[in-house]
């Protein structure tokens, strides 16, 4: 379904030429929950950017269901078919949650559709949907919007970035709940998380450590978590308390 | 009753969602002249001497009623100005529904300058809407300068939303309200310039009474080469709640200015103010970009959140 040709991604800031990524290579197959783990600033976000869109490799080549999707703009790769969870969900004032899913799903959504979205990430509908997606939302509550906004579009590849990043524990918990939910229903489409949590890391079908740029290791699940277990690179619940 | 013609009935639809007589009091003024008015059991219209304007005297105790006074000039070279003054009965719970569309397609300016005072009642509720917008492909400008006074005894609620969207080339506003006791103000204003546009908005609330309140919300934005100044005060002279907000969106080479000013002559006064300006934040359009919009599709969707 989707397929990295050897990515780079270079920058230049005052610390000179950085290379973020080093000839990133791997593919992503139909129906599969895959998820990139591996330390903080390795380069896991600018792999989800480069996918949907938000940056330009320097080289190399992106392909989605056999094509060449590398010089697409982020609103022709959303419309094939690839949705984008930010790590850091935005706010927007005047926008309400329903436009959201509206904008997300496409098409006018009625109202109990809009809400079965709402109910799917453990958000009491009723209370939401007629919200602003403004700073009156805890972290939590944009985050499982965020969510639901993925979950609308129906994509054939949601890419998921940190999706626990800025949660609580105790939405943690429903969170994973809805990851585990996603990958029992999963069809025609496939899943890419970034995360360290090994709550989501015990979900995946497929995992690629991604550590100073370049792959490390990449296999199933089985040969792969064993390893990483008590690392930074699967994380237990009371670390992630420790890190709140 | 003089006739209403299609460019008349589009602009009344823009200012006053009117597509046709509607229920209740209400007065059409087009071209300068009253075109058309009715006033009920309970709510009384009648014009001032020479023209310049309407009395609406609403009877105590009227509830649920609502009052239409929309105005459209389609004339080139048209420029009035109209005293309305609206005397709201105490108890009352009341809508009126205000607007101005000018069509100039012209050489020569249009101007209509509106001033509207209120004087609610005791324990009166009022919602006041107002609606501006311009159009035509004349080079002759179009302008709206509207002056509201709102002056409010004990215990009395006000909600005045003021909107002006598009096709208005020139703007002074000037609204000016003083609470009694336990009185209550809401202002919302929205504002979009585009253009090489000029709107100034200008509001003084006087916070007289004990336990009075005032919360004024301005959103606005600028495109283009307009520019747009917000100066709002509130002056607590009791104690009493005040807040006022001035949140702005600029584009291309839109120009916005904020004066915020609070002023405490009482111990007891609290009084906030909040102000931002900035542009549209480039992770908002990427977010939307993500949902499946281009990005002009995404700006769109911004702005008019922005200015609901």
């Amino acid at each position: 379904m989707l397929e990295l040709q050897h990515v780079s991604f270079h920058v230049h800031d005052d610390a000179g030429h950085v290379e973020i990524l080093k000839d990133v290579s791997f593919k992503v197959p139909e129906r599969c929950f895959v998820v990139i783990t591996g330390p903080n600033g390795g380069g896991k976000s600018t792999i989800a950017k480069i996918i949907s869109g938000v940056q330009k490799p320097t080289d190399g080549r992106i392909l989605f269901n056999g094509q060449d999707i590398t010089d697409m703009s982020i609103t022709e790769r959303a419309k094939l078919g690839i949705s984008y969870a930010l790590q850091q969900p935005v706010r927007f004032k005047g926008i309400e949650v329903i436009d959201l899913l509206r904008i997300a799903a496409g098409k006018p959504l009625s109202v109990s559709a809009s809400c079965d979205y709402l109910s799917r990430v453990g958000l009491c509908a009723r209370d939401y949907i007629y919200r602003e997606v403004n700073s009156s939302l805890s972290g939590g509550e944009l985050k499982r919007i965020e969510i639901a906004t993925v979950l609308a579009r129906g994509s054939q590849l949601s890419v998921f970035d940190e999706p626990e990043a800025g949660i609580d524990l105790w939405s943690f918990q429903n969170l994973i709940r809805v990851f585990e939910s996603m990958r029992e229903s999963i069809q025609d489409s496939s899943i890419l998380v970034i995360s360290h949590q090994e709550r989501i890391l015990e979900i995946a079908d497929e995992i690629i450590v991604v550590a100073d740029g370049q792959i490390s290791q990449a296999g199933p699940r089985e040969d792969i978590l064993p390893g990483l277990i008590g690392t930074s690179s699967a994380l237990g619940s009371c670390d992630m308390l420790e890190r709140n | 009753m003089a006739q209403i013609d299609t460019i008349q009935q589009r602009m009344l639809m823009e200012v006053a969602d009117l597509h046709e007589i509607p229920e209740g009091a209400f007065n059409i003024r087009a071209n300068g002249v009253s075109t058309a008015r009715r006033s009920t059991a309970h709510i009384e219209i009648t014009s001032k001497p020479e023209g310049a304007g309407i009395d609406v005297r609403i009877a105590p105790g009227t509830k649920n009623e609502s009052v239409h006074i929309p105005v459209v000039l389609s004339m080139s070279g048209l420029q009035e100005t109209v005293y309305n003054d609206f005397f709201i009965g105490e108890d009352s719970d009341v809508l009126i529904v205000a607007g101005c569309g000018i069509h100039n397609s012209g050489a020569e300016d249009s101007e209509h300058d509106g001033i509207h005072r209120f004087y609610v009642g005791k324990n009166a509720r009022v919602r006041y809407v107002e609606k501006h917008y311009g159009e035509g492909d004349g080079t002759g400008k179009r302008i709206l300068n509207p002056g509201t006074e709102v002056y409010m005894e004990e215990g009395s609620w006000a909600e005045m939303e003021m909107v002006q969207i598009r096709g208005v080339d020139s703007t002074e506003r000037m609204t000016k309200a003083v609470l009694a006791e336990g009185a209550h103000l809401v202002i919302k204003e929205r504002l979009m310039t585009h253009g090489e546009q000029h709107a100034v908005s200008t509001i003084r609330a006087e916070l007289n009474g004990k336990d009075s309140s005032a919360d004024i919300v301005s959103r606005s934005v600028a495109r283009d080469r307009s520019f747009q100044k917000f100066d709002a005060c509130i002056t607590g002279n009791a104690p009493c709640h005040g807040h006022t907000e001035c949140d702005s969106i600029i584009m291309d080479e839109g120009r916005i200015l904020a004066v915020p000013q609070l002023e405490a002559n009482d111990l007891n006064a609290e009084l906030i103010h909040e102000a931002a300006i900035g542009k549209i934040a480039g992770d908002q359009l990427i977010k939307l970009m993500t949902l499946g919009l281009t990005e002009s599709e995404a700006e769109e969707q911004i702005i008019s959140g922005f200015l609901k």
